[in-house]
């Protein structure tokens, strides 16, 4: 892939764009406010990172953006579209051709090969592509695996079996790559090469939403946005680094950003 | 998502669990089978109880000694009284709308012609034999009232005698010996097959009443104007039943009662002893239909109950397609499929089973056995249409999942 780079400080196109939202659960009697008016704007091309503590509503964030979700009350865009105003029909056809997602669990199908796995998102895009098996080995490849097409997720490592993941969230060529905590079940070093990864495949103009705990890997983003109890309590942006000048990064500064 | 996508989803998943899916087809398997077979023995049975019926005549009573409950045969020493010339004449004579009546001795013994020997059924008939039969000779000639009133040595052979015998040579002409008495062959008889009971009614001999009773049914055990059974045949445009009340009434004036008072005598209408036998085949058809009804039935239920267990077991897959853009209905499609093809699957083994059982209903039961493509598509279609049904419910729960409680859920 050829990895332009993007210029820094120019105003990109605003791809998700979210003004106040809502988002409420019941649980009986109980009303809880997993996010309690939050509003963000995310350039294409941008690397965001989102923190915050456990519940302060990360992941139900990453769900209303990924369309998997409807807010309570304020509005989202994803790439231009207001997803409040789609049915159920409408924002599937949004998450198949915009949207990528990686799990923390990596959510493989089990007794299914790679190749199939990554073929996936094409048995429901509409037009249906003329060559999937072809495509999906050209994702495993860009992910380093084109010499496992057809395992299954058992025979694969963990780190394997989430770039198998990858190579799926990015085969219907989507606009936004959302990870919610993708690193979560990995070691470092397997995190490191995904988030290696994630920062090439920004660096090829995708836009990458990723949540985690881990300051460390929140370093690889350009801007860190951090909850606490449903609100953004912290937005920054940090100077885009690539990834040779990433691979630089001595283990001593990282531990020192890790203790801020 | 294509067909042929949600058959290779679903194949995948029905090879995961191979064992709890050929369980699960049991009903399905019992139901499709049991339709095969209801359709192949039913409609050959019904052919050949038409057949049977229709080669009876359905205008012929039989007359026989002893009562009716002892299904026309002696009822005790002493009691049996047999039928006499004298009670046929009189049938014929003050009966109205007989057509044609015959008496009919049985015997049986070995037939000889050079050196082939055969033992066989041999009968002594009158010359109206034929005519009430409905069973013409194919070659030669048919016995004469002259042959009777002279004891004439001669005799109509069925079919499977003359082959016996003859091979392929012409018997007609021919002098055999039976029971060492020699008689001429005069005619042989068209090929009638098999009874209902499954005797061979070709393997026969037919001779004049009078020579059967003096030589052939044995001098000592025959009274000299016995005649055996009385064969009648009614004219068509005259009710059956009233011309066998006719001959009982007749009868009963000639023939003193039982000791208990019964008649010492039967008159069957034997097309009607063949249509309640058809009852019963129906009756066995409506049970067997039930049978695979209530399968199909029961093997739905089992196909609904293995369709929710996956859709729970799958719930992360389902959120995951669903995550990924899958529709409602490409979920709800993709279980449809699954259900349909886990009936069909059982359809198949049902088919197989179906047939091999209805081959050998055919031989033993020496019915003509008819597994047509039409029963075979009308199964197949039961099965898919069970799997419809009962994969619906599943499907659409499926379907109806909210994607981030299906991605969560364990
Ligand atoms: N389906 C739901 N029903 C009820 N409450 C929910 C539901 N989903 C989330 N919540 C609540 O909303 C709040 C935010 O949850 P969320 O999952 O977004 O947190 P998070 O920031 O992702 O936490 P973590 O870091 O532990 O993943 C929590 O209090 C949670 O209990
Ligand atoms: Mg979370």
């Amino acid at each position: 892939m050829e990895a332009h780079s993007k210029p820094e400080g120019v105003a990109q196109r605003p791809l998700i764009v979210a003004d106040g939202l809502v988002k409420t659960y019941r649980m009986g009697a109980e009303v809880v406010k997993a996010l309690d008016g939050v509003s963000l704007t995310i350039a294409e091309g941008e690397f965001v990172a989102i923190m915050g503590p456990s519940g302060s509503g990360k992941s139900t964030m990453m769900n209303l953006i990924g369309a998997l979700d409807v807010p309570t009350t304020g509005t989202l865009a994803i790439d231009g579209r207001d997803i409040g105003a789609l049915d159920s029909d409408e924002l599937a056809d949004l998450r198949n051709r915009s949207i990528g997602f990686v799990f923390q669990q990596f959510n493989l199908l089990p007794r299914t090969t790679a190749l199939r796995q990554v073929m996936l998102p094409m048995l429901y895009a509409h037009p249906k592509p003329e060559n999937p098996e072809e495509l999906a080995r050209h994702r495993l490849e860009q992910v380093g695996l084109g010499d496992r097409l057809n395992h299954h997720p058992r025979q694969l490592s963990g780190g394997q079996q989430q770039r198998v993941a990858i190579a799926r969230a990015l085969v219907n060529n989507p606009k936004i790559l959302l990870a919610d905590e993708p690193t979560g079940a990995l070691d470092s070093k397997t995190s490191d090469e995904i988030m290696r990864l994630f920062t090439t495949l920004n660096a090829g103009g995708i836009t990458v939403v990723l949540v985690t705990h881990e300051p460390d890997i929140a370093e690889w983003a350009s801007r860190r946005v951090l909850f606490k109890d449903g609100h953004i309590v912290e937005d920054v942006r940090h100077a885009h680094r690539g990834v040779a000048d990433r691979g630089m990064v001595s283990a001593a500064q990282r531990g020192s950003e890790a203790a801020e | 998502m294509t067909l042929l996508d949600c058959l290779r989803v679903a194949l995948t998943a029905l090879k995961a669990n191979l064992l709890r899916s050929i369980l699960t087809t049991l009903g399905i398997v019992i139901g499709v089978a049991s339709v095969i077979i209801l359709v192949a023995v039913g409609t050959g049975a019904s052919s050949e109880v038409d057949r049977q019926i229709n080669a009876l005549g359905t205008n012929t009573l039989i007359v026989s000694s002893g009562d009716r409950r002892m299904g026309g045969r002696s009822s005790g020493a002493g009691s049996d009284r047999p039928l006499a010339e004298a009670d046929m004449v009189a049938i014929r004579d003050k009966v109205s709308g007989v057509v044609a009546i015959s008496g009919q001795l049985n015997g049986s013994g070995p037939v000889v012609y050079g050196n082939a020997n055969w033992t066989t059924n041999l009968s002594g008939i009158h010359a109206e034999f034929n005519a009430v039969k409905d069973w013409p000779v194919a070659s030669g000639r048919e016995l004469t009232p002259s042959d009777i009133r002279s004891n004439a040595k001669v005799a109509m052979i069925g079919v499977t005698v003359a082959k016996q015998l003859f091979g392929e040579n012409d018997p007609i002409g021919a002098m055999i010996r039976v029971k060492n008495v020699p008689f001429q062959v005069v005619g042989v008889l068209a090929a009638k097959g098999q009874s209902g009971v499954g005797r061979d009614q070709d393997d026969t001999v037919l001779m004049p009443m009078s020579t059967a009773r003096g030589r052939i049914v044995g001098r000592s055990q025959v009274q000299n104007d016995q005649i055996g059974m009385i064969h009648v045949k009614i004219d068509p445009q005259i009710s059956l039943v009233d011309a066998q009340e006719d001959i009982e009434n007749l009868l009963r004036q000639r023939r003193p009662p039982l000791p208990g008072g019964e008649d010492s005598f039967s008159v069957r209408n034997l097309a009607e002893f063949m249509k309640a036998r058809n009852e019963v085949l129906n009756t066995l058809s409506y049970l067997l239909a039930a049978t695979s009804v209530i399968s199909l039935v029961v093997g739905g239920i089992g196909i609904m109950n293995i369709m929710l267990v996956s859709v729970t077991e799958r719930t992360r897959e389902i959120g995951l397609r669903m995550a990924v853009g899958g529709k409602g209905r490409d979920i709800m499609r993709q279980f449809l499929v699954e259900a349909v093809t886990l009936c069909l699957f059982g359809g198949l083994i049902g088919i197989a089973i179906g047939v091999g059982a209805a081959a050998l209903v055919a031989l033993y039961a020496q019915w003509p056995v008819v597994v047509s493509p039409s029963v075979i598509a009308l199964a197949m279609a039961a099965a898919a249409a069970t799997g419809v049904f009962f994969g619906y419910f599943p499907a659409r729960r499926a379907s109806q999942l909210n994607p981030i409680d299906a991605l969560r859920s364990e």
